[in-house]
């Protein structure tokens, strides 16, 4: 049933990929911006027609627009997404060293927002109708509606300019090498921002955990539990929290897609040279391989995050087994 | 003094009246960020470098930035671009939203699995990678924003919607209509249509904050409205620039705006679905 799966998770993700690298070719390809003025900048003026038409051939500008795409997608089937002029490397070479400096990011956000949310999720709705209670719904709500960079910025003046206990920017401190950097200088330079992912990442699961708290606790295993002489922190403790983690767990890993769009406006607030940022300076300096390439890298990520939920849920939860068909 | 306490309390009591009030104080306040924004005089946007960098006083009651523009009237027109921008994409997002939300359950089959389909694809892709790559199609600028954000906000609301019509196509009243020799368009305007107006307006309403909020990322990482517009998103950027030297005002005070309105949205949108659906309550 799992190998079942599987196959259709593939297929799906091969179908997504398609259509998506269609989809975002074709509106590379429509974009007014000339690529050659793009990649060569102000010394625009110092090359003659005849060399940019040269450049224009070489590139293949001219050909039509499903010959360069067949062109293009049969490099990506062999492992080769072009190359990345604005930072002079492959896009595979780009996307990897990127993605695993922003991993760090991503993954402290995520982890802390998924605990706190949580227990902020479960004491609220244990609590639900009290002023705790309203104090955690109100942080949610309002969180949900702030803009991620914004708090960045509000972070950035408290921490960093009034109190001066964290680093204004970057990953790593100015001025050293890359191998020399310890592994408490990057923690020290990830606080901030993966801070601000979190603070706005609580909202979501926090929500989410209160309401199927609530649902659960009105269930009748439970007011029998409590009629026993069983409190209701100990009712959730036993009871409670086993029916909510698997939900609150799918969330967190059906949030990647969120993840990744906040990791572009937090990396570009911090000036934290992950994959957030390669995509924004990609989108501005019309670095189409790279961009084409981090728009197939998100959706492979996105789907990552989806599959895993789901197959969670089958592995974890005996209902959905016994319940699916053979 | 006593029946004006009454009142007050019985008003707080009776949700539906709130429900009501609250709709009626967020129209309001958005009809008059509206009018402020035409009224206001094009003066503040004007450089006046002997009033740069004054923080927030009587005279300019939000400051000024480092070339002496008011930042209240940057403010007011800012809200009030993205107000603007939110209307066109929240119209057009729930137009196409219910068009295919409505095909899909409507004639089901083929159809339905297209859209779903396309519905799975636009979530596929983290949307403010979606909107940098339209936005760069675009060519920049406003067209950009305003194509990003108008044409990636309807699947959300597409599925519920789809959802929505599914469900009520199966009811008993549609099938003894039907069975009664209803046409389906006499369905659809007099079954349907009733059920889905409200879930289109609250739809549309809800569907502001992530417009406004996804206009504003767009503009602050630059893919979006020229750097000379006055827009939330351009001002926080511009004042990315001068958080060290302890202008705070220019950080802090854009933000808390963009972030009110957003809310007041969200409230609106609450309120009215409590309005046109009193039995959610109840519960």
């Amino acid at each position: 049933m799992i190998r079942q799966l599987l196959v259709k998770k593939v297929t799906h993700l091969a179908s997504i990929v398609l259509s998506i690298s269609v989809i975002s070719f074709m509106l590379v390809s429509v974009s007014p911006i000339d690529p050659v003025r793009a990649y060569i900048g102000a010394d625009m003026l110092a090359i003659s027609r005849a060399q940019k038409e040269k450049i224009e051939e070489r590139w293949g500008i001219n050909e039509p627009m499903h010959v360069r795409y067949v062109k293009w997608f049969t490099e990506l089937l062999h492992g080769n997404l072009g190359h990345s002029f604005i930072f002079n490397q492959k896009v595979t070479k780009v996307i990897s060293t990127r993605f695993a400096t922003s991993l760090w990011l991503m993954a402290a956000a995520w982890v802390i927002s998924g605990m706190l949310g949580f227990v902020m999720g479960i004491v609220s709705g244990v609590m639900h109708g009290t002023f705790v209670d309203k104090l955690i719904r109100f942080y949610a709500y309002m969180l949900a509606s702030t803009p991620t960079f914004w708090m960045g910025m509000l972070l950035l003046i408290c921490f960093s300019m009034w109190l001066g206990w964290t680093p204004i920017c970057c990953a790593t401190p100015p001025g050293i090498l890359l191998e020399n950097v310890t592994f408490g200088q990057r923690i020290y330079h990830l606080i901030l921002p993966a801070a601000t992912l979190s603070i706005i990442g609580i909202a979501n699961i926090t929500l989410h955990t209160r309401q199927k708290l609530i649902d659960v606790l009105q269930s009748d295993f439970i007011l029998f539990a409590i009629s026993q002489g069983e409190t209701i922190w100990g009712a959730t403790r036993h009871h409670g929290i086993r029916n909510i983690i698997l939900p609150a767990i799918t969330i967190q890993f059906a949030s990647f897609s969120e993840l990744f769009g906040g990791s572009l406006l937090a990396e570009t607030v911090f000036a934290y040279p992950g994959l957030g940022q390669a995509t924004v300076l990609a989108g501005l300096k019309s670095d189409v391989p790279l961009l084409l390439g981090i728009v197939l890298f998100s959706v492979f990520f996105v789907f990552t995050g989806n599959t895993i939920a789901d197959l969670i849920y089958t592995l974890v939860d005996p209902r959905i087994k016994a319940g699916a068909p053979k | 003094m006593k029946t004006v306490i009454v009142t007050y309390k019985t008003i707080l009591r009776n949700k539906r009246l709130t429900t009501i009030l609250s709709i009626i104080l967020c129209i309001l306040v958005f009809a008059g960020l509206s009018i402020a924004g035409f009224t206001i005089s094009e003066k503040g946007l004007r450089t006046d470098l002997e009033e740069r960098n004054l923080s927030p006083d009587a005279c300019h009651i939000f400051g000024t930035d480092w070339l002496g523009r008011d930042m209240l009237t940057r403010i007011v027109k800012g809200l009030n671009l993205s107000l603007k921008i939110g209307l066109i994409a929240a119209g057009i997002s729930t137009m196409i939203a219910v068009m295919l939300g409505l095909c899909s359950a409507l004639f089901g089959g083929m159809v339905d699995f297209v859209i779903i389909w396309m519905i799975d694809l636009f979530m596929s892709l983290p949307h403010l990678v979606f909107l940098v790559l339209i936005s760069f199609a675009a060519g920049g600028g406003a067209k950009g924003v305003v194509i990003g954000v108008a044409v990636t906000h309807w699947p959300a609301l597409a599925r519920v919607i789809r959802a929505e019509v599914l469900q009520l196509m199966n009811t008993e009243y549609i099938q003894i209509a039907s069975k009664l020799g209803q046409s389906n368009t006499g369905i659809m305007t007099h079954h349907l249509l009733p059920h889905i107006v409200p879930q289109f307006l609250v739809g549309m309403i809800l569907l502001f904050p992530h417009a406004i909020l996804h206009e504003a990322g767009l503009s602050f990482i630059g893919m979006g409205l020229s750097p000379h517009t006055p827009a939330i998103g351009i001002i926080l950027s511009e004042s990315m620039r001068h958080l060290s030297t302890g202008y705070w005002w220019l950080a802090v005070i854009p933000g808390a705006c963009l972030l009110f309105m957003v809310k007041l949205f969200d409230i609106l949108g609450e309120n009215i679905r409590d309005w046109v659906n009193p039995k959610i309550l109840r519960g």
